[in-house]
């Protein structure tokens, strides 16, 4: 077995830190965070493009740089280091993996291959208002007038979709589940303003008509749902790997600085048990992360397991690092000018997103092993 | 060994609820339905309506124009008014100061201040937490000079609830710099609109303006705003931690939240298109907390039929705190995994429904709940040392 990464992984690593250390700080994600705008950049969203991170984890034939998922894991858990806001995974792993796995090839040089250049946005519109995380429960209808579909219904907390170009869209046809690309622009958005920061839309389509070249056949939409859906697990798995790491240790130094009762907070051992909790579960994190982006891209029951256990761990012991970053802060830990609060709200949303725990627990226990 | 109230109980719980059924004014009541927060002037108004009850302090002697209530009665009305989300008071004046003053301060202190936090005239502040003075609060160093007639405050307070609204502080300053650091420490009486006090709100994780930076800049205060002994404040603060930490019981506000998250559950639908009231997975979270809950609510009890025999608030009530915090959060996490994505929106009325609104806002910003009125690190050192006797501690 070998856990280590690779020369060309770990110069990426260092790449994605390096931008985040010196030209996305958490300083940055605030003021976007407060201006009036996307709440990303697009000029930046471009250079990712062009430094090729957005084109890493698809094959060559696509247009890609033929990586892996381990390598998106890598740069989104850098990226959640420090709250990088652009739209990496509800643009690269939610749309575009939808549209790589639906895809055929005409699609992908046509709406995969720009996304990847950093020239567009793409967004997954799967989710309705007030149903859980089941895809399948999907109240949007499609269907077939002559050549073209005609798509209506509402779909909710489309995550960066108030900025995306083009929505992928589940929408239910007499023939059951479909995927389109819609043109954002053809919906009614709606952004919402998300606890994080971020950016979501609430889109409304009213009978949209798209031609058949924007329906994705290339396998049935339920599986590259339930696939794409577990990509975005393991990729909000891989960011807040990140987000728990920067809190770990930003507290830890914290319990080395601040003083009360004349001593370093540090030296009480109650907070240093408690600091080694959070070490403990962000090396667990560290280690499902690891099998569930190594598993994100196989086939099988091993697969889902290890996603869905990863994403436990996050819910579990990642609010345990996030909870009590904010306890061991005291006060100013409840400030929103702190940092510890940022990450706190982004960890909710990880945890939230593609599955929370309550639905990967009962997704691992309905294909447990009975021994 | 008897759990039930009495007859009399039960009716006085029954009067309670119709009057409030009755004068609770119809905006107050829409936004307690939907479990929104209160702005401070609609807290100020539903002050105004228990003070013309009479039932505004309810744990203030008759003397001093309480209603002369039972240790029982008192509960019964906290705990109904939580019920029905009524604004809550503003606890610096009526629950934090007023005891003080009853108990250290002069006549003159009495009449000049009383009548006012019992109306609601005047609305009071907390300024005991400094920057470098949280847990270890002994080590403030905010500084009151005497000056023959008065003192000359200088120093800087934090996290200051709503110093924005407030009339007048009470602080911890210190008046010598000799001895244990206990030993220099006075209680102050400082009124905001004195030159050279200023104050910074800031921002909670919640996004509400709910505390503030409080500055002292050559603050002059004159003597007879000293309340109790010169360098005695320090007793005046540990009787007040006792009545701070019952507050924070918060059977009521769990309560609620528990409600809420009944609600929630009607209202969201899991993977087979039922509500999530009906899954037995959530229904088991959900009573888990209810009857977590319970055993809090008997301790409670507990320490009330203790106060019913005339004993203050002991070590004891810091396991109030303790529980009552935590129960707290675990009902708001309850709430936020309930609700789904729809936990994410920020407060945003069109995204969620209206009665979704405050759930993620108070979800940030009840993590303070372990943090103030003495965090539970430090409850744990209180039962640790003066419960369990532990060595050293
Ligand atoms: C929302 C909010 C409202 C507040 N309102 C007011 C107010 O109106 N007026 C006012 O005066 N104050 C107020 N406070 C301040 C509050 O009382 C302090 O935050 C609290 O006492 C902790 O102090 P600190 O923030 O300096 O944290 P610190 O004391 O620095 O503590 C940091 C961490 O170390 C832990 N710790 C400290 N000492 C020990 C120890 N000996 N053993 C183990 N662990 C320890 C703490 O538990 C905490 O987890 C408020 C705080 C909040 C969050």
């Amino acid at each position: 077995m070998n856990f280590d990464l690779s020369d060309d992984q770990k110069m990426l690593a260092k790449t994605v830190a390096d931008f985040g250390k010196k030209e996305s700080t958490v300083e940055r994600f605030r003021k976007l965070r407060d201006a009036d705008g996307l709440g990303f950049e697009k000029a930046t969203w471009k250079k990712m493009g062009e430094l090729g991170w957005l084109a890493i984890p698809f094959p060559e034939e696509v247009g890609g740089l033929g990586g892996s998922f381990v390598d998106a894991g890598i740069v989104l858990e850098q990226l959640g280091k420090t709250l990088v806001p652009e739209p990496y995974l509800s643009s690269v792993v939610l749309g575009g993996h939808a549209l790589w796995l639906g895809g055929s090839p005409a699609q992908h040089e046509k709406l995969l291959a720009p996304m990847m250049e950093g020239d567009t946005i793409l967004a997954l519109a799967f989710a309705e208002r007030n149903v859980r995380f089941d895809p399948r429960c999907c109240a949007t209808t499609a269907r077939r007038e002559g050549d073209a579909w005609v798509i209506s219904g509402q779909k909710a907390f489309v995550l960066d979709g108030h900025a995306a170009d083009h929505l992928v869209v589940a929408a239910m046809s007499d023939q059951g589940m479909q995927l389109f690309v819609v043109d954002a622009a053809a919906c009614e958005r709606k952004t919402v303003r998300l606890m994080d920061g971020h950016r979501a839309a609430h889109v409304t389509l009213r009978d949209v008509s798209v031609g058949e070249d924007r329906r994705l056949t290339a396998r049935p939409a339920v599986e590259v749902l339930e696939r794409v859906l577990d990509f975005g697990a393991a990729g909000a798995v891989a960011e807040g790997l990140g987000v728990a790491f920067a809190m770990l240790w930003t507290t830890v130094e914290y319990l080395k600085t601040r003083e009360q009762f004349d001593v370093k907070i540090g030296t009480f051992q109650a907070l240093q048990h408690r600091t080694v909790d959070m070490f403990v579960e962000v090396e667990l994190l560290k280690s499902i992360h690891t099998e569930s982006v190594v598993r994100a891209s196989e086939e099988g029951p091993e697969r889902t397991r290890a996603i869905s256990a990863a994403k436990l761990q996050l819910a579990q012991g990642g609010q345990l690092v996030s909870r009590q970053a904010i306890q061991l802060h005291g006060g100013v830990g409840v400030t929103d000018e702190h940092d510890i609060g940022l990450w706190f709200k982004r960890m909710h949303t990880l945890v939230t997103i593609c599955g929370d725990e309550s639905a990967h627990v009962a997704r691992y226990a309905a294909t447990m092993d009975a021994s | 060994m008897d759990l039930s109230f009495s007859p009399e109980e039960e009716a006085f719980r029954q009067e309670v609820r119709a009057w409030i059924a009755q004068n609770m004014p119809p905006h107050l009541k829409a936004k307690a339905e939907q479990a929104a927060h209160f702005e401070m002037p609609e807290v100020m108004e539903w002050h105004e309506l228990l003070y013309a009850k009479g039932w505004v302090a309810p744990h203030w002697p008759k003397e001093f124009g309480g209603p002369g209530f039972s240790a029982t009665q008192r509960f019964i009305l906290g705990e109904e008014l939580e019920l029905a989300g009524t604004p809550p008071l503003s606890p610096f004046g009526l629950v934090m100061v007023a005891p003080l003053i009853m108990r250290f301060g002069s006549d003159a202190q009495r009449q000049r201040f009383l009548p006012k936090i019992l109306s609601g005239e005047e609305v009071w502040c907390q300024g005991y937490s400094e920057p470098n003075a949280g847990s270890d609060l002994a080590s403030l160093r905010t500084m009151a000079v005497d000056a023959g007639d008065h003192f000359v405050v200088t120093g800087q307070k934090t996290w200051t609830t709503y110093a924005q609204y407030a009339d007048w502080i009470f602080c911890l300053v210190r008046t010598s710099t000799e001895g244990k650091k206990q030993q220099g420490i006075s209680f102050l009486l400082i009124d905001m609109k004195t030159p050279g006090v200023e104050v910074k709100p800031m921002q909670t994780l919640g996004d509400t303006p709910a505390f503030c930076d409080t500055f002292f800049d050559n603050a002059k205060v004159p003597k007879e705003n000293l309340l109790g002994p010169l360098n005695g404040g320090w007793n005046l603060a540990k009787a007040l931690l006792g009545h701070e930490r019952t507050l924070v019981a918060a059977v009521g506000q769990t309560r609620r939240n528990l409600r809420l998250a009944k609600r929630l559950a009607a209202h969201h639908l899991g993977a087979n298109g039922k509500p999530l009231l009906e899954d037995p997975h959530f229904r088991s979270k959900l009573a888990r907390l209810e009857m977590r809950l319970r055993a809090h609510q008997m301790t409670n009890y507990r320490a009330l039929a203790e106060q019913q025999k005339g004993h203050h608030p002991g070590p004891e009530s810091s396991i109030l705190k303790l529980v009552g915090s935590m129960l707290v959060q675990e009902a708001d996490e309850l709430c936020m995994e309930l609700m789904g994505q729809s936990s994410l929106a920020w407060h945003d009325d069109e995204a969620v429904e209206p009665f979704e609104r405050w759930v993620p806002p108070t979800f940030c910003y009840d993590r303070a709940t372990t943090i103030y009125a003495g965090s539970n690190e430090i409850q744990k050192n209180i039962i640790a040392k003066l419960i369990l006797g532990m060595p050293g501690a």
